[in-house]
């Protein structure tokens, strides 16, 4: 088996190393052997043109549904991955809400082993209950997850919020310093609403939204963590008050960190128009005054991650009445896309930004190991043809699931494959 | 009529009231008026629809709307099925599509579809090659039920333009209001609407009407018609007001309060109304109170939209 690469004339970018420059990169066994201007090929070596790509630390999406075990209809640990694969991503975190849930130290194994076994290319880091069965009634066995390889805690979709136990995950969590990630939603004001409440729902007569069941508990949970410490991490938030209170924790220094998503920066709630059941997520296409306040969090550092929320379902679910339909959208093979097209081409953010926001800070809230692409060190690379214009087209998704809001959008940006554990494999 | 003459209309299906024309609404209220000369008749059928075969696809439970469909539709000599969603393939587990794909496998030509899901009808267009009228969509739009009320209020006034008609009640889980308003402003009325803060919603007010909070300023300020919609106090509005005696106290349309204005106010409700909730028994019976009429007239402009739906032919 050929083990030896040279990534030819890549554009390096590189936040750790601080670099920034065009040249070559000799792997082998997996580790990086030289970087170097000119570096000859020998017979064995494959030999990657790699003119015009940029080749930047392995991006790493920590909040991806994969399904398994539970749902296999949607996605599977394999497709999942495979489509991470396809999408530029090295390393994923996957949600517990699965059946039965990441609350035992059995499921996380699983999950670690089946991807091992499946699409060893990517790195999978489970996350796990931060209650049992995610019923936010008794603590999951949190030091247990933990030894057994979960990076944090959530149970995503269902926001815990009974207030004591809140502060008990954090304080337990924070002995084994796992961030504990809600998605913040109280559910009482939400009721059966569907899609974002403003004047669209209104001409829509659809039941909505506020924005307030986003910021009402993302306010009382900073408190809670401002009084017992810990580590706190927003999922995809949506509202431009998020944005300002999460400024402000930052501000007071607490161990707070968040994500938003592609969707909520790309999109609007006047998509929902279309009564297109892909335009229906949780949290809900928000206003363009909210994405002008994503965009500005984004390029001011307040929002430190961008997640896809990758939310497979089949067609057939989709396929329905608009209030029937399950939220969320897939997005492995979308956010690179989304991401060159509207934050770089629109020079919202630099490079450096965007790759800390894709790659490097997701890594540092999970403790994952650094990536420098650096001689001797392991090699993990996304690497992007930033100039490629191409149309989305869901059926040449990886994953097993195409309920995407993009189709037939036209992007500019891919990714162009991914090196990481000894293996190269080309974006399709 | 020669074919040629006959007046077309721009829209395919009758989805809602938004974004459908002046020339559009003028054409469809004629064509009901010119039915109801037939209901007037000792035999009130006509043979325009013979040969077509209507669907009512009826996924909520109805009782006036559904049989104002199906008489019209009878009346026009097409062929009714009836599919009620209770006792259906639906209930066994079977999806909408699947549904819908099954009855047009048996060659169908029009759908006449109510569901509680906004979009439903826009869904339809998409999976279905029928015509597709909009019987009632969530709380998006009841388009006939706008319809008949625009027809019923112009038959009276003569005129839609300019006149001040105000919708009183639940306006946000109501799809009477939102089609009334959208129709009502595309024939140039001034619309406002009333009710309590908890049943309005957000933003209301970019809809172009005016907003009260106060039924009697809604008769101070001046209101030729008041379209009085249904309150139901069910577990699901527990919070949104304290009880019906409240609500008829403070929103209640009663003669005491009518009388505070200079000239009678003409009284539409949509029906079934709760007598003394949101309505007093004797403005409900009163010579100002268009209400049965209403009824009448909602047969006929269902006719009419059948008919130049019906024989308009497939979109392009």
């Amino acid at each position: 088996m050929n083990t030896t690469y040279l990534f030819k004339n890549a554009h390096i970018i590189d936040p750790i190393t601080k670099t920034d420059e065009v040249t070559s990169v000799l792997v082998e066994n997996g580790f990086i052997k030289k970087i170097a201007k000119k570096i000859s090929a020998e017979k064995n070596t494959n030999v990657i043109d790699c003119s015009g790509i940029i080749l930047a630390p392995g991006f790493c999406d920590m909040h991806v549904h994969l399904r398994e075990p539970g749902f296999e209809h949607k996605e599977t640990i394999e497709t999942g991955l495979t489509s991470a694969a396809n999408g530029g991503y090295t390393a994923v975190a996957c949600m517990p809400n699965t059946n039965p849930p990441i609350d035992s130290s059995a499921i996380v194994q699983y999950i670690k082993t089946q991807a091992e076994k499946s699409v060893p290319v990517v790195d999978l880091f489970p996350i796990a209950c931060g209650t049992k069965n995610r019923e936010g009634k008794e603590l999951a066995p949190i030091a247990e997850l933990a030894e057994s390889g979960a990076v944090a805690l959530s149970d995503d979709g269902s926001p815990v919020e009974n207030a004591d136990l809140l502060r008990r995950i954090l304080e337990y969590s924070s002995m084994y310093n796992l961030p504990f990630i809600q998605h913040c939603e109280t559910k009482s004001l939400v009721g059966n609403g569907v899609m974002n409440e403003g004047f669209v729902s209104t001409t829509l007569g659809m039941n909505a939204i506020p924005r307030i069941a986003e910021t009402t508990m993302l306010q009382r949970d900073l408190q809670i963590l401002e009084y017992v410490k810990g580590k706190y991490h927003a999922a995809h938030l949506s509202v431009k008050e998020s944005i300002e209170i999460m400024r402000q924790a930052k501000k007071k220094k607490l161990q707070a960190t968040c994500e938003v998503t592609p969707h909520h920066f790309s999109l609007t709630d006047e998509e929902v128009k279309s009564f297109n059941t892909n335009t229906k997520m949780n949290p809900p296409l928000r206003t363009q005054d909210d994405v002008d306040a994503l965009l500005e969090g984004l390029r001011d550092g307040t929002i430190d991650v961008i997640a896809s929320d990758h939310a497979p379902h089949s067609y057939d679910e989709k396929e329905t009445e608009y209030i029937y339909a399950p939220f969320g959208i897939v997005g492995l093979e979308t956010t690179i896309g989304l991401c060159i097209t509207n934050l770089i081409e629109t020079k919202i953010l630099s490079w450096k930004q965007l790759i800390e926001k894709l790659s490097i800070n997701p890594r540092i809230i999970l403790s994952l190991p650094k990536i420098k692409i650096e001689m001797g060190e392991k090699a993990n690379f996304t690497l992007l043809d930033a100039k490629k214009e191409w149309e989305v087209n869901v059926q040449q998704f990886k994953s097993k699931s195409k309920n995407s809001p993009f189709d037939k959008w036209k992007l500019k940006g891919k990714s162009f494959g991914i090196f990481n554990n000894g293996i190269f494999v080309e974006s399709k | 009529m020669t074919e040629t003459l006959t007046p077309k209309l721009k829209i395919s299906h009758l989805l809602g009231m938004e974004n459908v024309s002046r020339e559009d609404i003028t054409l469809m209220l004629d064509t009901g008026m010119s039915f109801r000369e037939v209901l007037e008749r000792p035999i009130k059928k006509v043979p325009t629809l013979n040969g077509k075969t209507i669907v009512n696809l009826f996924f909520e439970s109805s009782t006036r709307t559904r049989i104002a469909f199906e008489l019209a539709e009878r009346r026009l000599s097409a062929d009714v099925v009836n599919f009620a969603a209770s006792g259906s393939s639906v209930s066994k587990g079977e999806t909408f599509k699947d549904t819908v794909k099954n009855i047009e496998a048996m060659k169908i030509d029009m759908i006449v579809v109510r569901h509680e899901s906004p979009g439903v009808p826009q869904f339809l267009t998409r999976i279905s090659d029928a015509t597709i009228i909009n019987a009632g969509d969530g709380a998006h739009e009841h388009p006939t039920q706008a319809l008949l009320d625009m027809m019923t209020i112009r038959e009276k006034f003569g005129k839609l333009e300019k006149l001040r008609v105000c919708l009183v009640g639940d306006i946000s889980h109501s799809r009477v209001a939102l089609s009334n308003i959208y129709g009502l402003k595309t024939m140039g009325a001034k619309v406002s609407v009333c009710g309590p803060k908890t049943m309005m919603p957000k933003f209301v007010e970019q809809l172009g009407v005016n907003v009260y909070y106060n039924i009697d300023d809604v008769i101070h300020d001046g209101v030729d018609v008041l379209n009085v919609l249904r309150i139901q106090r069910e577990r699901l509005h527990a919070v949104l007001f304290p009880s019906n005696e409240e609500y008829n106290k403070y929103f209640g349309v009663t003669k005491k309060r009518l009388g505070k204005s200079s000239k009678p106010i003409t009284i539409l409700h949509p029906g079934p109304i709760n007598r003394d909730v949101e309505i007093s028994a004797d403005v409900a019976d009163s010579e100002h109170s268009l209400i049965l009429h209403q009824v009448l007239n909602g047969v006929a402009v269902r006719m009419g939209i059948l008919f130049l739906l019906g024989t308009k032919g497939k979109a392009n």
